[in-house]
């Protein structure tokens, strides 16, 4: 089996796989396999399709926590220019889990906050699997209310298994920092944009996801509870995790028919991974588009409509 | 049917309801202490277990009985009432779950608001019903509480919440989800209004709730021996691989780290909230 694929897409690794090996002996022999290479290409392309026009709630969770899903720092680096990272909560530390700053978008200074899962192991341990702490949510708060001061537009990128829950997370407040950023975010004085990049975990993610605009990449995953978690509570089990998945609705189509995401935006044929510059491109091309659009409001309506369509979720 | 056999049936009903008459659940066991309590004087004791003074579980329309004054009560938001959105379904539908919790509790949801007075103060109150779905918070709750704010904000007056819950509702999925940050949002504009809003925790307050609207009181407070946290201890223990240190997570825990301003015994609540209430609304000590 291989990794970089999911179990689902082991079909397209076997054509891969083989259109590999062509090239292989292409390179080193005088027969021309360009056509059969094309060919298989071709009918790579065509099962990639096929297969992701097909995929089941629980398979769009796989794709939103593939290895190589790209993750915060790849979207800051290729989204955004002149990138600065300020750390700390002035309180405690600074929560690798959360990374923020100033940068430009389109030329334009904007401050990005987002978590960040990292790639290597070592990164993983330091940025804790992306599960920030209460530091991290406050370092964000604080970002969030200098944006405010400096009228700089504020985007947010999603991505996290759930804010920590261990003893010295609950030790210093991880509920209250949450909350705190839940209630500030409602009336901050600066356009909010809040995209989901790969996976949305309950608290831990709304509390960096509440504003104007909510995007969501196309597999990306927004939940209440994880779907194993969910699975553990109701059917006891987490081998129901797919159909917990199915029953939660947890894709971005469902939650756009619910009227809580504004904007799914598409990923690369077979998910951003395959194509992570192209992926970057049309997030950057939206997120220009959106804070345009929401720069022009007045202040004071931008956070009366933010504040009635809290109001009416659920409704 | 002879005359025998039409009697017969009307005497053993008689017998039925005889028994049912017996004395049976006039008693109770103190959930921690093992002590066999008598009913009627629980309730004056407010459900403290008069031995070792656990605060029993009451339910949401019993505790805003015991907090309000008798008269001028009134509820509020009663038309919000579930709506089952995503056709949930696990091994049970979601709108079976949801009948079954109504008459069991006699409630059409968690949360029951009222506007009423404390000691001749008008305020607004609401109280979570745990019975109901372990109190979890969906549409309704959301709902309930934002509108019962709402009329806090606009007329000016306190608003109090009781809250006794396990989390958001997952049958409601991200509609859940988001009533974490509706309830914020009101509870903000109290907050920038200088509208007091005193938040009472009490056992237990986990996950969504208390992310959000159970931790932004402009005055936390728990009762004796609550728990309240945003992860559940046994998800504590599966992701660190440890036990968890004694009290962790119970109210003097939580006054201990900061989280909460104090806490209340039950029998003293309705004097200190209104005591408390009436300084920052800078009226006539009560």
């Amino acid at each position: 089996m291989n990794l970089n694929y999911l179990d689902f897409e082991q079909p397209i690794a076997e054509l891969e796989g083989k259109i590999e090996e062509l090239q292989l002996v292409g390179n080193s022999s005088d027969v021309n396999l360009a056509d059969e290479i094309a060919r298989l290409r071709e009918k790579s392309t065509k099962l990639t399709e096929n297969i992701y026009s097909k995929l089941t709630a629980w398979d769009i969770v796989k794709v939103a926590r593939h290895p190589l899903r790209p993750y915060t720092s790849d979207y800051i680096s290729r989204v955004f220019t002149d990138f600065d990272e300020l750390h700390g909560d002035r309180h405690f530390g600074d929560d690798r889990a959360i990374i923020g700053g100033v940068a430009r978008l389109d030329g334009k200074p904007v401050m990005v906050i987002g978590e960040e899962k990292g790639r290597t192991v070592h990164e993983k341990v330091m940025r804790n699997f992306g599960m920030p702490r209460p530091e991290g949510y406050r370092k964000a708060l604080r970002l969030m209310e200098m944006a405010e001061r400096f009228k700089l537009p504020v985007l947010t990128l999603i991505d996290t298994p759930g804010a920590y829950p261990g003893i010295d997370s609950e030790e210093r407040g991880i509920s209250e920092s949450i909350a705190q950023n839940l209630a500030v975010m409602s009336r901050l004085r600066t356009p909010i944009i809040c995209t989901v990049i790969g996976e949305g975990s309950s608290g831990g993610a709304l509390a960096i996801g509440v504003g104007d605009h909510l995007n969501m990449l196309q597999y990306s995953t927004y939940f209440v509870i994880s779907p194993e978690g969910c699975a553990n509570i109701i059917w006891k089990t987490v081998t129901k995790a797919p159909e917990a998945a199915q029953a939660m609705g947890v894709t971005s189509k469902v939650l756009q028919d619910l009227g809580i995401v504004d904007e799914t935006i598409p990923e690369p044929l077979g998910g951003a991974h395959r194509n992570l510059d192209e992926m970057a491109s049309k997030l950057q091309e939206r997120l220009v588009s959106q804070v345009d659009r929401l720069s022009k409001e007045p202040i004071d309506a931008l956070l009366e409509r933010r504040y009635q369509r809290l109001m009416s979720y659920g409704n | 049917m002879s005359w025998l056999d039409k009697i017969i049936p009307s005497i053993s009903r008689t017998e039925t309801k005889r028994s049912n008459k017996v004395p049976e659940g006039l008693w109770e066991k103190c959930v921690k202490c093992d002590a066999v309590l008598y009913k009627p004087e629980m309730e004056k004791t407010l459900d403290v277990c008069p031995k070792c003074d656990h605060h029993m579980r009451v339910g949401a329309r019993a505790r805003l009985n015991m907090f309000l004054d008798p008269q001028n009560r009134q509820e509020l938001a009663t038309e919000v009432e579930p709506i089952d959105r995503l056709k949930f379904k696990d091994v049970k539908k979601y709108k079976d779950r949801l009948t079954a919790a109504q008459k069991e509790t006699g409630e059409k949801d968690a949360l029951v608001a009222m506007r009423g007075e404390l000691k001749g103060m008008p305020i607004v109150a609401v109280a979570f019903e745990f019975a109901f779905h372990g109190g979890s918070m969906g549409y309704v709750v959301g709902e309930r509480f934002t509108r019962a704010a709402t009329i806090a904000l606009k007329e000016n007056i306190p608003f109090v919440c009781f809250s006794a819950t396990g989390g958001a509702r997952m049958q409601e999925a991200l509609i859940s989800l988001m009533q974490m940050a509706k309830t914020s949002a009101v509870i903000e504009r109290l907050k920038m209004q200088g509208t007091p809003y005193i938040s009472v925790m009490t056992d237990p307050v986990y996950g969504g709730v208390s992310a959000s609207l159970a931790l932004l009181g402009d005055l936390n407070i728990c009762e004796p021996g609550s728990r309240a946290g945003f992860a559940g201890p046994s998800i504590i223990e599966q992701t660190i691989r440890q036990k968890l240190p004694k009290g962790f997570q119970r109210a003097e825990f939580l006054l201990e780290h900061g989280a909460i301003d104090m806490i209340i015994h039950r029998r003293d609540m309705r004097d200190k909230l209104a005591s408390l209430l009436a300084k920052f609304t800078r009226k006539a000590a009560v």
